[in-house]
Order: structure tokens, then sequence, then C-alpha cells
């Protein structure tokens, strides 16, 4: 088990001109260092996640189409939602960015590859098993865990069926991926940045990731430790979460909160990188106003470590802390504001053509403002008591996760498909993708607003007459998005196995370092690297070697 | 390929062709988790661990063998001088990083430490009139260190805490014993730095093989503490609240003191057989930012923990 081989055939030579392909077989893709490969692994890894926790979604809307049980046990409803969330968050988003990022960051900033490429497959390859664990636990006599995807002690302690230790180490093992998965691309971008490439000349999509690995590594340290007390509460006696102990169940909270806010924005922060590409190149214009996406990025990471509690308004917090959080959830919307801002006047007098990426990117706009107007609603303390734990919340967080994160992933791979595979992916296809999916999802979450306010409990398989009508319609709606994504799958998997042959630029107004490298881009790229350009954001004034 | 000129001192970036190492670890971390986990569920159960406890052993085993490797190749390509300027920075870069998501891992435990002294125990105790613990408890008074649990039948309570015990008894206080070892250790870690930086091979092995053996001072006295505690103190994870914040703080950061001086060891033997060179000791460097890490740990924990 040594790399002997491999070194012996890599001699320190300095000028590196003869360039390796990649190996041949299934060990290809099992020991790969190689950024493009590992990028590949992650979105296809974090595309069977999609389509398995949104199965699991399927079975909700499923029992929900109809008031009364009809198809599955409370208990196993509520396992369905628990590993719904869990491995959407956790299986499809997070490793899908990840994908994205070590694809395109290598690419965007003329670095040769990841800072540390052997870290980097062992990043990704601890997904697999770790996700294996926790899907079995379907399978097992106790039943998958079934205490939602925040976990609340003491549901996930004292009243947990025994899998919740396979859960636990698969949290961890996620943890320490996603950690290792940050360190690399923190590395890599303040390392491997060619000369010239300052900070304030990187892509918006290097900068929202820059500060999204900084907030995976504080925070999914934190994940680590609150599952660690779960391990002890339930296994060696201690009593973290446990009032008669001297413990107490809300300390769960705040400890899974401090980590759970951020987490929301490392959902959303390199979704709102894409977008700033993609609208800027098919506007025909530079962003707008660059150097202030960078600030409210900041500031948007900074605030994301003081509002924890708004998720814990009715835990009976003291007055104070109800104000603060209040307050400072509030601020949020001021450099989110600004965002959406820019991406308005970005378009604004653009010459716009109206590609599948750049019809996601609009329709992100439009609908993951709508989820942000939503939370301002619920960072109202106050309000939010009616709120709270009412499917409102449900409307509002997949707003802002499905039409806002997942969205901003699709138009991210229909933006670089031509990139990676060489080759268009089917216009029209992809337009009726992209409609199926917008009518979908408002027709899935928008009546889930009036649900909620109207007092529709969340994560219950069955609810009161009034809700039937607006159920039925969000079920409907749930299907036709759902079977819509396997369309997606097709105009995906059509375009790896051939199509119109890409240029290097792809798009018209495309800008920056990966465009410059022909499509698809080869198997190493910028092995030294390219001239920067002075006077713009990534912009190369001739074309890089490569 | 034309090389463009200003680049042309560029030295290339090892990219290593492909690696082993990641699938094996992730197989051997895989078999450890799942083995610890149904040992953990056979024990609670009352089956017992069985087999389970092979499986994990195993993981681990893998896992060992498969890190032993992996940093042997490390070090293998350095002497080959594979690794540019560029890439030993990524590995200082890598480690700074990770020594920051362990002050967050820890942050968690602190945070929870306050909140429980500062909120949760108050309030049970009937602190600002959100009485629901008094109906539950009446009887509960909040004093830290808990050592009269709100239910004492669910959670027998030690008799006594781990506090200072004042000036009198300090003499025979383990834990300012391991506050005066430990920022020793610090110090004689740096010296051996320094003895490395000037070329002083007998200076390096002198002072890092102390600070090797100060850590394993620390450990041992660490676990005496432990037995104390258990033995004689009725003090245990099972004791209620401070119990389970003592432990865990002191437990966790215990493991890293081992794992700190594993790893201070291992550069041990590397000196000894002449890895480092005065401009070139990465690995070195980096088993002392950690140690030097789990000191400040350490003296927070003395202060949060033990003093105040
Ligand atoms: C303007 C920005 C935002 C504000 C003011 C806001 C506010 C809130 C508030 C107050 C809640 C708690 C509601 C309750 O439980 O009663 C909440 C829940 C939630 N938010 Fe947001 N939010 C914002 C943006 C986002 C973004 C960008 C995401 C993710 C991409 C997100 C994801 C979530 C999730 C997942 C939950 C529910 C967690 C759960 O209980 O399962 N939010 N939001
Ligand atoms: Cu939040």
């Amino acid at each position: 088990m040594s790399n002997i081989g491999a070194i012996d055939g890599h001699d320190a030579h300095h000028d590196d001109d003869h360039h390796h392909g990649p190996a041949k077989g299934i060990t290809r893709w099992i020991y790969t260092t190689n950024h493009k490969d590992i990028g590949s692994l992650y979105l296809w890894f974090s595309l069977a996640m999609f389509l398995l926790g949104g199965t699991f979604a399927l079975v909700i809307r499923l029992e929900l189409f109809q008031p009364g049980l009809q198809f599955v046990e409370p208990n196993f409803f509520n396992q369905m939602t628990t590993m719904h969330g869990l491995i959407m968050v956790f299986g499809a988003v997070m490793p899908a960015f990840v994908g994205l990022a070590n694809w395109m960051i290598p690419m965007m900033i003329g670095a040769p590859d990841m800072a540390l490429p052997r870290m980097n497959n062992w990043s990704f390859w601890i997904l697999p098993f770790a996700f294996t664990m926790l899907a079995s636990t379907l399978l097992m006599e106790a039943g998958a865990p079934n205490f939602g995807w925040t976990f609340y002690a003491p549901l996930s302690t004292t009243y947990a069926p025994e899998t919740v230790t396979f859960f636990i180490f698969a949290v961890h093992m996620m943890g320490a991926s996603s950690i290792m998965g940050s360190i690399n691309i923190i590395a890599t971008i303040q390392n491997l940045r060619a000369p010239g490439m300052t900070y304030m000349k990187m892509p918006l999509f290097v900068w929202t990731w820059l500060i999204t690995a900084y907030l995976l590594l504080a925070v999914m340290p934190v994940l680590a430790g609150v599952v660690t007390m779960m391990l002890f509460d339930v296994h060696f006696g201690t009593s973290f979460f446990n009032a008669a102990g001297g413990g107490d169940p809300v300390l769960f909270q705040h400890v899974f909160w401090f980590f759970g806010h951020p987490e929301v924005y490392i959902m959303i922060l390199p979704a709102f990188g894409v977008i700033s590409e993609i609208i800027s190149t098919f506007s025909r214009k530079r962003l707008f106003g660059y150097d202030s996406m960078v600030y409210a990025t900041s500031s948007i990471a900074f605030l994301s470590f003081i509002v924890w509690a708004h998720h814990m308004f009715t835990t009976g917090m003291p007055l104070a802390g109800e104000l603060f959080f209040m307050y400072a959830t509030m601020l949020i919307a001021v450099p989110t504001g600004v965002k959406v801002f820019n991406w308005i006047s970005t378009m604004f007098k653009g010459s716009i053509t109206f590609e599948t990426p750049m019809l996601f990117a609009i329709a992100f706009v439009v609908l993951f403002t709508m989820g942000g107007f939503t939370g301002l609603m619920l960072a109202i303390a106050p309000a939010d008591f009616q709120y709270h734990d009412t499917y409102f919340v449900v409307a509002h967080f997949h707003y802002v996760l499905v039409p806002g994160s997942v969205f901003s992933i699709m138009a991210a791979v229909y933006y670089w498909l031509p990139k990676w595979t060489g080759n268009m992916y089917d216009e029209t296809l992809g337009k009726l993708h992209f409609w199926l999916s917008f009518v979908g999802i408002n027709i899935l979450f928008f009546p889930q607003h009036f649900l909620g306010l109207a007092g529709m409990p969340r994560r219950i398989p069955d609810y009161a007459l009034q809700f039937a009508d607006f159920n039925m319609v969000s079920s409907i709606g749930g299907f036709l998005f759902g079977f819509s994504q396997l369309l997606f799958v097709f105009v995906v998997i059509k375009c790896v196995r051939g199509g119109k042959k890409a240029s290097a630029e792809v798009w018209e107004g495309s800008h920056g370092l990966e465009w410059t490298v022909p499509s698809p881009a080869p198997y190493h790229t910028f092995t030294t690297p390219p001239p920067i350009a002075e006077n713009a954001h990534a912009r190369v004034e001739t074309k890089g070697d490569v | 390929m034309a090389t463009d000129n200003s680049n042309s001192t560029y030295e290339t970036y090892y990219v290593p062709e492909s690696s082993k190492f990641p699938i094996w670890a992730s197989l051997g971390l895989s078999l450890f988790m799942i083995g610890l986990a149904n040992a953990l569920n056979g024990i609670k159960s009352g089956d017992g661990a069985g087999g389970a406890t092979i499986v994990a052993i195993l993981g681990f085993a893998i896992l060992g063998t498969v890190l032993f490797n992996w940093f042997a190749t490390s070090i293998r390509e350095n002497h080959q001088g594979l690794p540019s300027a560029q890439l030993k920075r990524s590995y200082v870069l890598g480690m700074y990083w990770f020594i920051f998501s362990e002050v967050m891992f820890f942050a968690a435990f602190f945070g929870a430490l306050f909140y429980v002294r500062q909120w949760a125990v108050p309030w049970l105790g009937g602190e600002g009139g959100r009485g629901s613990s008094n109906i539950l408890w009446p009887g509960f008074e909040a004093v830290w260190p808990v050592i009269a649990n709100p239910s004492d039948a669910l959670f027998v309570p030690p008799h006594e805490s781990m506090e200072w015990r004042g000036w009198g008894e300090a003499l025979g206080y383990l834990p300012m014993w391991n506050t005066i070892i430990l920022l020793s250790s610090s110090v004689t870690v740096h010296f051996a730095h320094a003895g490395l930086k000037n070329n002083n091979r007998k200076q390096l092995i002198g002072w890092l093989s102390l600070t090797v053996l100060l850590g394993v001072v620390f450990i041992f006295l660490q676990a005496e503490e432990y037995i104390e505690a258990y033995q004689e103190l009725g003090l245990t994870l099972d004791s209620g609240i401070y119990g389970s914040t003592f432990f865990l703080l002191t437990g966790f950061h215990g493991f890293h003191v081992t794992l700190g001086a594993f790893m201070l060891s291992v550069m041990l033997a590397r000196s000894i057989k002449g890895h480092f060179k005065p401009e070139d000791h990465f690995g070195f460097e980096a088993a002392s930012w950690y140690w030097h890490f789990v000191d400040v740990v350490w003296v927070c924990l003395f202060f949060f923990v033990y003093l105040y």
C-alpha cells in the first residue's frame, strides 16, 4: 500500500510538459487525486442523494395528499421527514457545492489542482460510507432516526431508537469530510492563486466559497461537539440534556443552532457566487458592485454567528435574548438586500438572453427573495410565536433552499456542463426542465404559507379537514417537481454522451479563466499559472497556456 | 508548451498521480465506526459487545496503518525534494486551519459549560421566576459545583467536587501540578525548536525528550486524578451535570494531550534519525503548534473548570 511506484515515475523535473491523462477503469475514480475527477464524483454522489432524499419527500407528500392515515405509520412518517432533511442537507446540497468548488476553483484562479490532492480524495470517499451507514438504519429493526433533521434532545437521546448511535457516527464522518474539504478549499484559495490574481480580482464564486469554507471550519466542529454530547448522554450516563441531572434540553438547541444557522448560509453563500457569475454572463455586463458583494457576503457570514436563537423564540428565553436575536436577525436582511439589488442592477440595461442557466438564475433571484421576506416575518419574535413549528416555516426554508440553493446548483450545472463535457446540453429540454421545476415548486410550496398561517403544524402525518385542499394542491406540485427531475438526469446524461461541440468560451458573454481553456477542459489545466490582466475581475487579455 | 517569461522560475506544484491511501482510510474509519456503534448498542441493550469489538479494532488498525504509510510517503516525497515551497505553504495553512477547527470543537464544550453555569442551573433553582423546575424539583438549590442534583435518585451526586481547595492543600492538588507541567512543556518544546533552528542536535533531542516526558507525566497524573474522582469522591460521568462537564472537558483535553504527545514522540524519533533541517522541519513545527494549542486549552480549563 505505498505510492512508491507513482513517485518513481515522477522525478522532480521543473518543467513538466508531458501531461498524463486519466487512468483507465474504475480505479481511476477510486484512487484519483485530480480535482476534476473528484468534482465529478461529488456531483454524481449529490445527484444520487438528491434522488434518494426526493423519494422520501414523495412518501411524505403521498401520505399528506389526503387527511387520515393512508400509506405509512406515523413512526415511519417521522423517519421519512428526518432522513429526507438529513440527506438533502448533508448529502445533496453540501456535496454538490463542494463538487462545484473542486471543478471550478482551481480553474478560476489559475491553479494546477487543489492544494492537498490526496486529502481531497479522502474528503469525498468518506461520504459514500457515511451515507450508506446512515441509510442502512432504515433496514434495521429499530428503524431509522425519527427525531427530525434538527434531532432535538430528549427525542434524540432519552427517547431515541438505538440507531441513533449510527446516526451520531455518520454525522462525525460527514463532519470530518467537510472539515478536510474546507481546509483544502481555503488552502487552495490562499496559496494557489496565479500571480496577479489578487483577492479583489477573484471571481465571486471563489470569494463566496472562501467565506463558506471558513464558516464550515467554524461550525462543523460544533456539530461534532453536540452529537458527542448526545453520544455521552445516550451511552455513558451524562446529563447534558437532562434536567434531572442539572442539564437542560434547551442547551442542545443552543449548541445545535450555533451550528445550524451558519449551516444554512453554508448552503446559500456558494449559491450567491454561482448566481453572480451567471447573471453577469447572460446580461453581457460586468457584475454591478463587485466590492459591495464581497463585503455583503462577509457581513452575512459574520452576522450568521449571532442570530442562532431566532430558531428558539418559543423556548422561554429571557426577553433581552428575544430582542437581541430578533434585531440581529433583521440586520441580515441589509447585506442580503445589497446582493439582490446588485443582481438586478447587473441585469438593468444588459443585453440579456434567456438560456437555461439564466432562467434558473432569474428564478433564483425572485424566489429566494420571497424566502428572505418570509424569513423576516419569522424573525419578528412575537409573530414567530404564531408561526413557529407550522408549515409557514416549512414554506420559508424550502423557498430559500429549493429555488434557492438547488436551483443555483442546477443553474451551475447547465452553465458549466459544456466546459466539463465539451458538449452543449439540449437547450429545449433544459428549458422544459426549468419550466416544469419552476411551476412545480410554486404549486408545491406556495400553498404551504397559507397552511402554516392557518395553523397547520409541521412534522405530522395527519391533519384537520380544513387543511385538505391546500395539501392536495401541494402534493400535486410535489409530484410534478419530483418527476421533472428525471428529465434533468436525462439531459445531463445525454450531454455527457454527446451533443453539439462547445467552443472554449461557450457563452458569448463569458468571462474568467475557466473559459480560456478548451472544452472539455483538459485533464490538467494551468500546470503553469496563466497571466492575469491588470484591470479586470478575472478577465484575461491573453489566453492562458494549458 | 510555450512558457510565459514571467513564469520561467515557476516550480511545479507536485500533484501525486493517484493514491490508494484515502479509500483504505475510509474503509478503516467506517469499520471502526460500525464496530463501535454495534458494540455500544450491544452493551446498552444488555447483549454485550460481542464480535463488534473485533470489527472496531480491525477498522482502527487499518486506519492507523494507512495513516502511518500516508505520512511516511509524504516524508519520503519531501526527502526526494518533490514539494515546492508553495506546496509546503499549503501544509502550513492546512495545519493552521485544522487547529482552528479544534479550537471550535472545544469552544462548543466551553460554551455548554458557561450556559449550564450561567443559566441552566440557576433557572433550575428557580431564579428568574421561570419556575417550571420549581414544580418538578422543588427542593433543588442552585450552587456550582452541583453536588446535589435535581433528582438524586436518577443521578447519584458526588460527595465532593474537584474545585480548588485553598492554598493549604495546594501541594496535594494534582491539577495545579498538571498546570505547571504543561506550561513548562510548552517552554521546553520551544527550546527544542531553538536547538533545531541552530542546528544543535543535542539541544533538540534533549529538550524534546523532556517535553515528551512531561506530556507522559501529565497523562499519568490525569489518570490518577480520575481514579481519585471515581473511587473517593463519587465523581463520575453519571453523577450529574458537574461530572458530565468535568469529564467531557478534561477527558477530551486529555485525549488531545495524548495525541500531541504521540506526535511529539514521532518527531523525537525523526529527530534522532536526522530528518529535520534548520530551514525545513514542518513536521516538527506542526506538532509543536499542536502542543501549544493543547496547552492553551488547559489554561482555560484550569481556570474555568477547577479554579473559578
Ligand atoms: C433574510 C434571511 C433569513 C431570515 C431573516 C431567516 C429567518 C428564519 C427564522 C426566524 C427561522 C425560524 C422559524 C421558526 O422555526 O419559527 C428560520 C428557519 C429556517 N431557515 Fe431561515 N432565514 C433567512 C434565510 C434563510 C436561508 C438563506 C436559509 C437556507 C438556505 C434558511 C433556512 C432555514 C431553515 C432550514 C429553517 C428551519 C429549520 C428547522 O426548524 O427545521 N433561512 N429562518
Ligand atoms: Cu436561522
